[in-house]
């Protein structure tokens, strides 16, 4: 019965002006607003961020690890996304 | 003072129990960046994947393969331990409206409110292998699934707050100390955020004993007091000798636990008799004393027989602290419907006005 009433949400706390929001666990809260106040009390006693998200965890997609490879392997054979794969001619300066 | 008195961990940054958790939780951001590639190859046995990743001290995450028997042995760990951090408000809570200074009423009220979030990560952490906070207190409720035994003492005096910091609280953490490096990576985690917050219950506590046993004779004397009764059942938190404990090899195996029962309750007896010391306070052992073979103390044994009947149901407040976790559970059933149709309200209306 309760498993309807409180549903799990995933919480991320930017730390500081500037860093990006970062991922600091969950917490099961009836709606939004209540899930942004436990989140404020659980998360946040010890200064530990200035802006928090709080979103369903029903609302995210992750990938699998079982299709990792596969899934970010492409990215092994392109080299030439790195700037270091680019050979400069000696002498060239600021580049 | 807090633990400096055992070797301090490989290049960890500062001494202690406080550098071990640093420590540790520099070489999860290790293990994860040295990661394997990857899950198993299709043609891999997944029992050898797992073997070779528990092998190489890098952490199993949620989605992992993992045999069932790790998976329950760990539900079953770590919902004990979220159980206990939830009681264990109980026999603190008792002294939050009695503190003696407005100060340590506060102080309590922060530690309290510790507790119920670690409680809260643990939960969590469970959760990540897939069973439900719901069923978890549901399975607490019907006392199908214990917590510690300790929370079945009653706190009977003020001191009693300092002895559960000191001694408590301490023990706790030469527990969890070394889950911070457990091969399940969301304990782990958990763990070294838990740790790092019960330090400070830790010191909070003994800077009690401290004021205490430097204050009136009266003041002294109910410190000791306290510490008289909170000694045994504290090495009793660090669970049956290593002769008699059932899931030990298989835990160790696994590395879900790094150390035996008996050699955390001796690391916790060789940090204690120093900070005792410096308490000025007894420690309620006649058979306390330094072996200069084993650098470490000689201690006696708490009584085990106490600490079966205790876990068992037994003890001193087993059935005030069941009975009080159920009426607030059973008389909150409304307030949580409320919000649950307050909620369910609220999307319903936003979905009229997304589709106005």
């Amino acid at each position: 019965m309760s498993k309807e009433q409180t549903p799990l949400w995933e919480v991320f706390v930017r730390a500081r002006r500037g860093l990006s929001h970062t991922h600091v666990g969950s917490l099961h809260a009836p709606d939004a607003e209540l899930a942004l106040r436990n989140a404020r009390d659980l998360y946040t006693r010890r200064q530990e961020g200035v802006s928090i998200w709080v979103v369903p965890a029903s609302a995210i997609t992750a990938s699998s690890p079982d299709e990792k490879d596969a899934f970010f392997d492409p990215a092994a054979d392109k080299v030439y996304r790195h700037p270091t794969f680019y050979e400069v001619p000696d002498g060239v300066a600021h580049l | 003072m807090y633990g400096n008195d055992f070797a301090p961990p490989e290049e960890g940054p500062g001494g202690g129990l406080l550098g071990e958790v640093e420590a540790a939780e520099a070489a999860l951001r290790e293990a994860a960046a040295r990661a394997r590639r990857g899950g198993p190859a299709p043609d891999e046995d997944l029992e050898a994947y797992f073997a070779d990743v528990i092998d190489a001290d890098q952490k199993i995450e949620p989605r992992d393969w993992m045999p069932e028997a790790y998976r329950k042995t760990l539900i079953r760990q770590i919902a004990q331990h979220a159980h206990s951090e939830i009681i264990g408000m109980q026999p603190e809570g008792n002294w939050i409206s009695r503190a003696p200074s407005l100060k340590r009423k506060a102080i309590l009220l922060a530690k309290v409110q510790d507790e119920a979030g670690h409680g809260l990560y643990l939960y969590a952490a469970a959760e990540t292998l897939g069973v439900s906070r719901d069923e978890l207190v549901e399975l607490l409720i019907e006392g199908r699934q214990k917590y510690s035994s300790i929370f079945n003492y009653p706190t009977l005096t003020w001191a009693d707050v300092g002895a559960i910091g000191w001694l408590v609280d301490g023990a706790a953490i030469v527990n969890q100390v070394p889950l911070c490096r457990c091969s399940y990576g969301p304990y782990a985690r958990a763990m070294i955020r838990v740790c790092k917050e019960e330090s400070f219950h830790q010191r909070q506590g003994y800077e009690i004993l401290h004021t205490l046993a430097h204050g009136t004779p009266e003041q002294k004397a109910m410190a000791q007091d306290a510490v008289d009764r909170w000694w045994y059942p504290s090495l009793a938190m660090f669970g049956p000798p290593d002769g008699d404990s059932t899931h030990s090899a298989q835990s160790m195996a696994w590395k879900i636990k790094r150390f035996s029962n008996d050699e955390l309750r001796q690391r916790f007896v060789d940090m204690c008799v120093q900070q005792a010391e410096i308490l000025g306070l007894t420690i309620p052992d006649p058979g306390l004393r330094w072996n200069e073979e084993r650098q470490a103390y000689d201690y006696t044994q708490p009584d085990y027989d106490e600490l079966t009947r205790v876990i068992k149901g037994d003890g001193p407040c087993n059935r005030q602290r069941m009975a009080h976790r159920r009426g607030a559970h059973e008389e909150g059933a409304w307030v949580r419907e409320a919000a649950a149709a307050h909620a369910a309200k609220r999307a319903e209306k936003n979905k009229e006005k997304v589709a106005a």
